[in-house]
């Protein structure tokens, strides 16, 4: 389920993907939100007791709407002002945004919001959690009639690719032919292997990390024959390090 | 082919920076006018992240960098592409404007699913009325409600007489819980559209099967003057708001199964998304209305209040009703 993701081609012709939440998360987000909600109709019960002159029939009555109005009006105050946000799902790092990639409207927000009432049905949002669990796009009913999803937010930063390559001389830079023939006979998919391993390797366990290295050394050795004398005494990693260095950045020696 | 990414992302990057920076600003301030100059760049940056990500995702495949690239052109395609009402202020003015003015056009537009709605309750109350004058002993099941459940001629008589003043003293709360229950009720009607309007159609043929038994049960009585000064003051607004809530789930539950028009249903759903809202919020004004005369005017009983001027005031709000629906908005519709 957490796999899932949503494709949207652009009418430039560019593809671009939103990760979907799963209802596993969407389910714990709502609990946060049950637990804001109860805080709210209490802070709001507190408050309108600080009305005391009002008489006690209009303060009951401002109890009732005030509880109805957090009840009813919180997922669609939130997701409005917050940017398709409420607290729970802002704390699990989720976001409502519409189903076709384009900004959330306010009548998406009012619709999904009040299709809580079907998704409840009979108890625990069965039927929102059986739609959700179902749903291509894990969306339970509302999301599916205001044509909305629920994608984990995610701010990747740009990566640091200068401190991925080596800052002395390339060896095998200096052997134009092998240079040209690691470009010519390395796939893009494995060279990006190897920048990924590069970019990833201080989050790999020692062992993880020696083994994946010497897997990749040894593929790229399989494609290219590699001179002795530029790899005697390389690691299999800072072999890696040269290929991906020459590949991606053309390494002069 | 294998891009040379450090140096490619070195000469990108003012541009990914400054397309993100005119994101964040659009973000925080989207009721904000912009000139031709800023969307013309925005515009141009936006194609040309595009053709970035394009660039990498095909010549160097580096996933973080790639994840980075389609988190920005992702926001800012929600930006360039949008051609929906921008607007996203909420205030007293653009809520009246909803209530007074889109909410008609949209009942309006869609005449066949308030007829549905109508007939559906219509049909209810004959059923309701039917079954109770074959078997009055089924009354306790089409009225499951304890205040209505006895003899109607008691209930005058002690209505009429003044033991029963259940509402003095807190007629606000009573007015607030009944618009909370009624809201409630009618945001189901409008959900159980999502069943393809089935669960709408149970919903209203229920609500009339209600009212036909409960309006047979006082005429047989001989209550019918009670019943419509009681009844009329709120019913006239209070009925036709759930007849305007099945008519927005009989909406959404039509453009569910609408096989005849060639519009996806996404599309179709999208189209009249600010129709239901609009209605909705008709819906919610006019159960608000309704529960406040409920609760200050309909409990006040003869010889307190002749139940003529009850039925009339009823009458009144019920044309005023019918002419706002049929009128308000009009002026600046479409042709």
């Amino acid at each position: 389920m957490s796999g899932r993701s949503l494709s949207i081609v652009t009418p430039e012709g560019i593809t671009f993907s939103l990760p979907l939440a799963g209802p596993l998360t969407r389910f714990l987000a709502w609990l946060v939100d049950l637990a804001a909600i109860a805080a709210l109709t209490v802070l709001s019960r507190q408050a309108v007791l600080l009305l005391g002159a009002a008489g006690e029939d209009v303060l009951r009555a401002l109890t009732i709407l005030l509880g109805f109005a957090v009840t009813i009006g919180y997922g669609m105050a939130t997701e409005w002002w917050l940017r398709g946000q409420t607290l729970g799902k802002r704390l699990l790092g989720l976001r409502v945004v519409d189903a076709s990639g384009l900004r959330l409207n306010p009548s998406q927000v009012v619709v999904r919001n009040l299709l809580r009432a079907l998704d409840a049905l009979p108890v625990f949002y069965a039927v929102g959690g059986a739609a959700c669990f179902l749903s291509r796009r894990s969306q339970r009913i509302g999301d599916l009639l205001a044509g909305t999803v629920v994608i984990r937010t995610r701010h990747p930063a740009l990566p640091d690719l200068e401190g991925l390559f080596p800052a002395e001389a390339n060896a095998l830079a200096a052997h134009a032919l092998v240079s040209s023939r690691l470009k010519q006979r390395i796939s893009p998919g494995e060279a990006a292997i190897g920048l990924s391993a590069l970019a990833r390797r201080d989050q790999l366990d020692a062992d993880a990390r020696v083994a994946l290295f010497a897997a990749l050394a040894e593929r790229y050795r399989s494609l290219v024959r590699l001179p002795e004398e530029a790899v005697d005494g390389l690691s299999d990693e800072q072999l890696v390090r040269q290929v991906v260095d020459v590949l991606y950045r053309g390494a002069k020696p | 082919m294998i891009l040379d990414l450090p140096r490619f992302v070195a000469s990108a990057r003012p541009r990914w920076t400054e397309l993100e920076r005119l994101l964040s600003a659009l973000e925080a301030e989207p009721d904000a006018e912009r000139d031709l100059a800023f969307l013309t760049r925005l515009h141009f940056l936006y194609e040309r992240a595009a053709a970035d990500l394009g660039k990498v995702r095909t010549f160097a495949s580096e996933p973080e960098l790639v994840r980075h690239l389609e988190a920005l052109v992702a926001r800012a395609y929600a930006e360039v592409h949008e051609t929906r009402d921008r607007r996203s202020r909420l205030s007293l003015r653009s809520l009246a404007g909803i209530v007074l003015r889109d909410a008609p056009r949209a009942v309006r537009r869609h005449p066949g699913a308030l007829l549905l709605a109508t007939l559906l309750t219509v049909a209810g109350m004959a059923f309701g009325a039917l079954a109770l004058g074959v078997d009055p002993a089924t009354k306790r099941v089409l009225v499951p409600f304890e205040h209505l459940s006895g003899d109607p001629a008691e209930r005058v008589r002690l209505e009429e007489g003044g033991e029963t003043r259940h509402a003095d003293g807190h007629r606000a709360a009573f007015s607030s819980t009944l618009v909370t229950h009624n809201v409630r009720v009618a945001v189901l009607a409008f959900a159980l559209g999502g069943t393809a309007g089935a669960g709408t159609a149970v919903l209203l043929f229920h609500n009339g099967v209600v009212l036909g038994a409960v309006a047979l049960d006082y005429v047989r009585a001989g209550q019918t003057r009670f019943l419509l000064g009681w009844l009329l003051p709120h019913g006239t607004v209070e009925i036709p708001a759930f007849l305007l809530a099945g008519q927005a789930g009989l909406i959404l539950g039509a453009s569910l199964f609408r096989r005849s028009s060639r519009s996806p249903l996404s599309a179709r759903l999208r189209s009249v998304l600010p129709d239901l809202v609009a209605i909705l919020a008709l819906v919610v004004a006019l159960l608000a209305w309704a529960a406040i005369v409920e609760s200050y005017l309909s409990q006040h009983h003869e010889p307190t209040l002749p139940y003529g001027l009850k039925a009339a005031f009823g009458l009144l709000e019920g044309s005023l009703l019918a002419a706002f629906l049929l009128r308000a908005g009009r002026e600046r519709e479409e042709p």
